[in-house]
């Protein structure tokens, strides 16, 4: 097995990323002096809203910065930080540097949008935590999945089906709660049919995903255009409304960002912690993952290799179907075909960003969330970039992460693998 | 003294082969049994049975005096018979507590894990049976002498006293084999009872208090290592007398073919696996590396071959600098590799034999002219080679995966050495191999040495490497810690260099120390 | 038995599936392994049917009156709707007998024609299939799954347009392969981009190709709404293409079919040979089906996989760039109906071989072209093909449903193994 470690004597990081890296860093920097602070007026003020929206919400002073001194002392650091790259590197922290340089970007970018006007950053960070929902719910499907082993690329499928279901249960109804309940099983049973075929009969995973993406996508639009276009009454399930947690939603800023807000976060927030806690403490979680890394060994030792992988799948499509349901039920209120724009994915790229685990996933949520706000934000904002480049962003910065920016991680050991018993 | 296990006239068969016929066995209790035969003669699946994972065609298993039906591993262990698996069943990122409680956790308030009560529990085993395990180390860490007893501990966790072990030298020195067998004997003293699956003789004789030998499928013998000698196993595990030397002419070499200078190369984790490596081959002699799995060897073949870039230092071949050639450079300037992994590496399993024999050839003429694949002249050479290697194969577009594992290497190896080539790096020839591929490969080796070829030959088999090297040079942590002349040197001396002892502390090649107090 | 015997699955690193696929060219196993790669295909589109059948039966509210009447009258109302669903399919995809002949009989050019269109309709609707499904396949080949055809047709139409319409003053000769051309290597650099990072990093094709889908939609949405947009319109659409830069078509209207046609089934001729008759081929298909040997054996992976992606991407572009020379004459963003994701299924089912790609993309064609009719005729949405598609792949991946349906006898020895890796690798 693995050979037995020696002092390292050579360097870890390769000299080459290094050295791009420290370029890209000094680029950074003189692209903001020179696209973001050149044309810009001595006296040019950003101010930043800090209104979160919601009724009865505390408002803080809108928060208000001289535009050019700002991006030029983030122009100062980055090159710095830049300098020090080049030369040394930063060793062990390289991944933090570069998520905060990348942060300091954008954040210099966001102050030159919003040069001389106003821009609501707190609501830009409600925007953020509403679109990270969906994907972070989409990663925990994943990760429950993934972790038993099972590569489940159909999450996108599962949340369109959900979505659907939810709608038109909804609708007919006239009961949200039992419109939810609709979208959760038609999640489970999506995800059902995928363990069958991953499972039982062993197929391709990707392959059985993509025929559940496949089928979901015909399904929904069939039944949209059969139905829910031509009688509006099964399009309107209405909406699970926001609501306060008292005493935490009056905490400044942070408060009514995430206290203020309907059943959907709530309930992301709650299987957050949930999953953490289950998959690593506990009985249930150690076999599980178990299962995902070596089924072999967990099979010897008596666990059920089938039946935890079946039940990892399933609760991974309740999962899923909650996440649907949030687009028509937590958001819009009806539905449109193929109304989740890829989000299946993006929660995948999540997951993988998010190596596996809740908590990572979350924050990768929070990331591509941003992403996206930003778009909205700056569109609203009437920049000189076309808001087709904006809408580009989630997608681009999905691949940049698979790239390996932030490195590989740690994928358990038989994803993928169909369990053959002997 | 009633026996505490049984096995009477277990059969079972799989379609086209009887694994095991009418086999008969006991175990005494606190006794070392050992069940001795060759790759393929049915000692797994007797174990198997035994232990759950199949059930037996007839016959039965009669476990403290009372018949049973073992229907599965759960099973087994609830009857107090565990198994340490020749590949190991252990979860690479969790940690030994998880691994050993894992299926028989120790909880609290429901479901929530007790590390620290599972913790205590294996500490507490570890030190009754002196196995020296730490709990809390994560297992991808440990080497892979740790790595077993961690198996070992996870059956007494489960209070088994029924203890099969398979194959487990495969992957220890002699050293660790040693520790191993102490560890074997305190557990047959507290009362334990241990069957031990082997093919390796010595090691039947050192610890075993009875043999039992099968061959194909039935047990031919049993004896006790007072009234037995290697050479009269031998005989039984394969029926007729084995020659256990090898018939070769003393080495006519010429210039060196290979000279390796200072190579540095690292592993997949960037760590140093080859540590400023020299060494050189010459035309017409066997260089044989002896070393345990893991030390290093795997990556220098492959930095050899251009599979892995080398970080400092030079290689040689012929005059030419291969150091950062690709494969097919190296390959053009005439190597052969018999790679360690035949499936992995060596062959393209979904596709005809057809192909798999020109796998580095392919785009050259006879075989392409320009960009196009010469059809036939790919099927003449396959008719050629099938019948002057002799691959058993039912056609020359059956694929790869239908063969057997011999004849899955005859291909490689007539792939090979059809080519004119001056070196070739054999790794692991002859793993998990019969015995007669064994002798087919090793005599087709010892033909390209007599004609001149250089040989490097990796094994982690010290036997083959002495019945067939001229030089030995034994690689231990990334380091060719000393190179040897074959016919001057012990088994034992060998073995010592193989577990880090240096030669000082050795002894003189022919005289090895026989205690020797190092920490490993 | 030994261990020996059975392939090694490496935990994680390589998902493996057994399809019936054939080694190289025609089979040579005889009539068995033929008759195994067609029936099983065969029984999978019929069963779909079946199911579709259903679905149209369990949709439509005439057949629940029906039934609230009473049994036999449901049962006569469903078997009406589903022929008059499929009776719509069928004369949408080839044709209704009586009307050709007669319009034969009639002797007006013009109703022969229009009579005889939809079977020439189909064969315009199959050959971007071909193109699409042979670039799936090929990926497949080389061990990638590549689900942005969809991202790169629309790429390599907008490449294939703006040659098109924005070169002047060339003879057809020069100008129609050069917008040819253009689309393929619009789509090969479309497809490049996550083959590169595949090969470079790791990063799983499955999530950046379809990354790039959504990217490509909005790319084309910017450029069909600004840059490329026709200055007489008001919808996003590009200017019309000169007449140098157009697949001739070889009746007259109302009959689409174009040479492309032929060009498409010239092009799957080429990728055979490529793929089995070439050691480029040879190179492709062992990176794919085996990279650990395809390294020992001197093959760059880095290399292939790169071009078996930027190849892919060029067939896909192809397809784009076929309907805006050969159908339409300019692009608009609905000028795909989806002919990607489509591809995926029709790769599978003829078994990323070329030949059986053509067959398979005649008959998605074909599905495609009547689905339309049957939309108009008998109100069935055309998503319902969508569903026949997932139906058909779920078949192909998992033959044994098909065969413990049907009772057919398992496969023999001749199943090849086709390998797709996962995240890892």
């Amino acid at each position: 097995m693995a050979t037995i470690a020696l002092q390292p004597r050579y360097k870890l990081v390769s000299p080459t990323r290094q050295r791009v890296l420290g370029i890209i860093y000094l680029a950074l920097a003189f692209l903001l002096w020179f696209a973001f602070i050149r044309p810009l007026t001595a006296d040019a003020v950003t101010t930043f809203g800090m209104t979160p929206g919601g009724l009865g919400v505390r408002e803080l002073a809108p928060w208000q910065l001289p535009t050019r001194t700002t991006i030029l002392l983030m122009a100062a650091v980055t090159a710095v930080v830049g300098g020090v790259q080049l030369v040394r590197g930063f060793g062990r922290w390289s991944t933090l540097v570069l998520g905060l340089v990348v942060g300091v970007f954008v954040f210099g970018f966001l102050i030159w949008s919003a040069a001389g006007r106003s821009l609501n950053l707190a609501g830009l960070l409600r925007a953020t935590l509403s679109a990270a929902v969906p994907i972070t719910l989409g990663a925990l499907s994943g990760v429950l999945c993934e972790r038993a082993g099972v590569v489940n690329i159909a999450i996108e499928g599962m949340m369109l089906a959900a979505a659907m279901m939810a709608c038109l249960v909804g609708s007919i109804t006239h009961n949200l709660w039992i419109g939810l309940l609709g979208g959760i099983l038609t999640g489970a049973l999506m995800a059902a049919v995928l363990a069958v075929l991953s499972i039982k009969y062993m197929t391709n995973q990707i392959i059985s995903g993509t025929v559940i993406n496949i089928f979901a996508t015909g399904m929904t639009s069939f039944v949209s255009s059969k139905f829910l276009q031509t009688n509006q009454a099964l399009n309107d399930p209405g909406v699970f409304r926001t609501f306060p947690i008292p005493g935490l939603v009056d905490i400044p800023l942070v408060g009514p960002i995430f206290f203020h807000n309907n059943m959907f976060v709530y309930g992301m927030f709650v299987l957050l912690f949930v999953l953490q806690f289950a998959l690593f403490s506990t009985r249930w979680g150690l076999r599980l993952r178990s299962v995902g890394e070596h089924p072999k060994a967990a099979d010897t030792l008596g666990i059920n290799v089938f039946r935890t992988r079946y039940m990892a799948v399933i609760l991974g499509g309740l999962v899923a179907g909650f996440a649907g349901s949030y687009f028509t039920l937590g958001s819009v209120g009806r539905f449109d075909e193929v109304m989740t724009a890829g989000r299946g994915f993006i929660g995948l790229a999540a997951m993988i960003f998010g190596n596996w685990t809740p908590f990572g996933s979350f924050g990768a949520g929070l990331l591509f969330g941003f992403a996206n706000s930003l778009a909205a934000g700056i569109a609203i904002l009437g920049s000189s970039i076309p808001s087709e480049f904006l809408l580009m962003a989630p997608y681009v910065a999905t691949i940049l992460v698979l790239a390996g920016v932030v490195g590989r991680g740690q994928m358990p050991a038989a994803d993928g693998t169909p369990y053959e018993k002997e | 003294m009633t026996p505490v296990l049984e096995l009477r006239n277990i059969t079972k068969r799989f379609p086209g082969v009887l694994a095991n016929d009418h086999i008969s066995l006991t175990l005494e209790p606190g006794e070392i049994h050992a069940l001795l035969g060759e790759n393929g003669a049915g000692k797994t699946t007797l174990m198997n049975i035994l232990y759950g994972l199949y059930s037996p065609d007839e016959g039965e298993i009669v476990v403290r005096g009372e018949p049973v039906r073992i229907t599965s591993p759960t099973d087994a262990i609830s009857r107090g018979i565990g198994m340490v698996h020749q590949h190991f069943m252990l979860i690479p990122v969790f940690t030994v507590t998880e691994n050993v409680m894992l299926g028989e956790e120790t909880v609290r308030f429901g479901d929530v894990l007790d590390r620290k009560a599972a913790g205590r529990r294996v500490r507490q085993i570890s030190e009754q049976y002196g196995l020296q395990v730490e709990p809390e180390v994560r297992v991808e860490d440990l080497p892979v002498g740790v790595q077993q007893r961690v198996e070992i501990i996870k059956l007494l966790y489960r209070a088994a006293d029924i203890l099969i072990l398979d194959e487990p030298t495969a992957v220890l020195t002699p050293q660790e084999a040693d520790e191993l067998f102490k560890i074997m004997r305190t557990l047959a003293q507290q009362g334990k009872s241990i069957i031990f699956i082997t093919h390796k003789l010595r090691e039947v004789l050192e610890v075993a208090d009875r043999i039992t030998v099968i061959r194909r499928g039935a047990v031919v013998g049993e004896t006790r290592p007072a009234e037995a000698d290697k050479n009269k196993l031998a005989e039984m595990m394969v029926g007729r007398h084995v020659n256990l030397e090898v018939d070769k002419e003393a080495a006519k070499t010429g210039p060196p073919v290979l000279t390796v200078e200072n190579l540095v190369v690292f592993d997949e984790r960037k760590q140093v696996a080859v540590d400023q490596v020299s060494f050189e081959v010459r035309a017409g002699e066997i260089l044989g590396v002896a070393g345990v799995q893991g030390n290093g060897q795997t990556e220098l073949v492959q930095a050899l071959t251009g599979l892995r870039p080398a970080r400092g230092g030079r290689i040689t071949l012929a005059g030419t600098d291969i150091t950062q050639a690709s494969p097919r450079q190296i390959t053009e300037l005439g190597v052969a590799h018999v790679p360690e992994d035949r499936q992995r590496d060596g062959l393209v399993l979904s596709y005809p034999v057809i192909d798999n024999l020109v796998l580095q050839t392919y785009y050259q003429p006879p075989f392409s002219r320009g960009v196009v694949l010469q059809g036939r002249a790919m099927q003449e050479n396959a008719t050629r080679l099938i019948e002057e290697f002799d691959i058993r194969t039912p056609s020359e577009e059956t694929t790869a995966g239908s063969l057997s594992g011999g004849n899955q290497q005859k291909v490689i190896v007539a792939r090979e050495f059809s080519r004119p080539i001056h070196l070739l790096i054999a790794s692991q020839p002859t793993r998990g191999l019969d015995v007669g591929s064994i002798e087919y490969i090793h005599d087709r080796i010892i033909q390209k040495r007599s004609g001149g070829t250089g040989v490097l030959l990796v094994s982690p088999e010290l036997d083959e490497v002495m019945q067939l090297s001229d030089r030995i040079a034994v690689m231990y942590r990334g380091r060719f810690v000393a190179v040897l002349d074959a016919t001057q040197v012990s088994k034992e001396y060998i073995g010592l260099l193989m577990a880090g002892v240096t030669p000082e502390q050795a002894g003189t090649p022919t005289a090895p120390r026989k205690t020797v107090e190092v920490t490993l | 038995m030994t261990e020996e015997t059975k392939p090694k699955l490496d935990a994680g690193k390589v998902l493996t599936q057994e399809l019936v696929g054939e080694g190289k060219g025609a089979p040579r196993g005889g009539g068995r392994q033929v008759a195994q790669a067609v029936i099983v295909p065969l029984l999978a589109v019929v069963t779909a049917l079946l199911i579709g059948a259903l679905i149209i039966i369990l949709t439509t509210e005439s057949v629940y009156a029906a039934f609230r009447a009473s049994i036999g009258s449901g049962l006569v109302e469903s078997l009406r709707v589903v022929g008059e669903a499929y009776g719509a399919l069928f004369a949408g995809a080839f044709g209704d007998p009586a009307k050709i002949a007669a319009a034969i009989s009639s002797g007006d050019a013009q109703a022969i024609r229009r009579a005889v269109n939809p079977f020439f309709e189909s064969l315009v609707a199959a050959t971007p299939y071909i193109y699409g499904g042979l670039a799936v396949a090929l990926g497949f080949r080389g061990g990638l799954f590549n689900i942005g055809v969809e991202g790169q047709l629309f790429v390599g139409a907008l490449c294939a347009t703006f040659v098109g319409y924005a070169l002047t003053g060339l003879p057809t000769i020069v100008h129609l392969p050069l917008t040819i051309l253009a689309g393929a290597l619009g789509g090969a650099i479309w497809g490049f981009v996550p083959g590169y990072l595949k090969a470079k990093t790791g990063a799983h094709e499955v999530i950046n190709t379809i990354m790039m889908n959504y990217i490509a939609f909005r790319l084309s949405d910017w450029l069909l709404s600004g840059p490329m947009k026709r200055a007489e319109s008001f919808n996003p659409v590009s200017p019309w293409i000169q007449d140098s830069a157009k697949l001739p078509r070889f009746f007259d209207s109302p009959i689409r079919f174009h040479a492309g046609f032929f060009l498409a089934l010239i092009v799957a001729g080429l990728v055979w040979w490529f793929l089995f008759r070439t050691r480029w081929g040879f190179d492709l298909r062992t990176v794919g089906a085996n990279p650990h040997a395809a390294r020992y054996a001197g093959m760059s992976i880095v290399l292939w996989t790169v071009m078996a992606m930027g190849i892919s991407g060029a067939l896909a572009g192809m397809a784009g760039s076929n309907e805006v020379i050969g159908v339409n004459y300019n692009m608009a963003m609905s000028f795909s109906s989806g002919y990607g994701f489509d591809s995926i299924a029709l790769a599978l089912l003829g078994n990323s071989h070329p030949v059986g790609v053509v067959l398979s993309a005649l008959l998605f064609g074909a599905l495609r072209n009547g689905a339309t009719r049957m939309q108009v005729v008998a109100g069935i949405p055309i998503d319902i093909i969508s569903i026949l598609q997932a139906l058909i792949l779920m078949f192909i991946a998992a033959p044994a449903i098909i065969r413990s349906i049907y009772r057919l006898r398992a496969a023999g020895k001749g199943e090849q193994v086709v390998s797709l890796r996962s995240w890892g690798e």
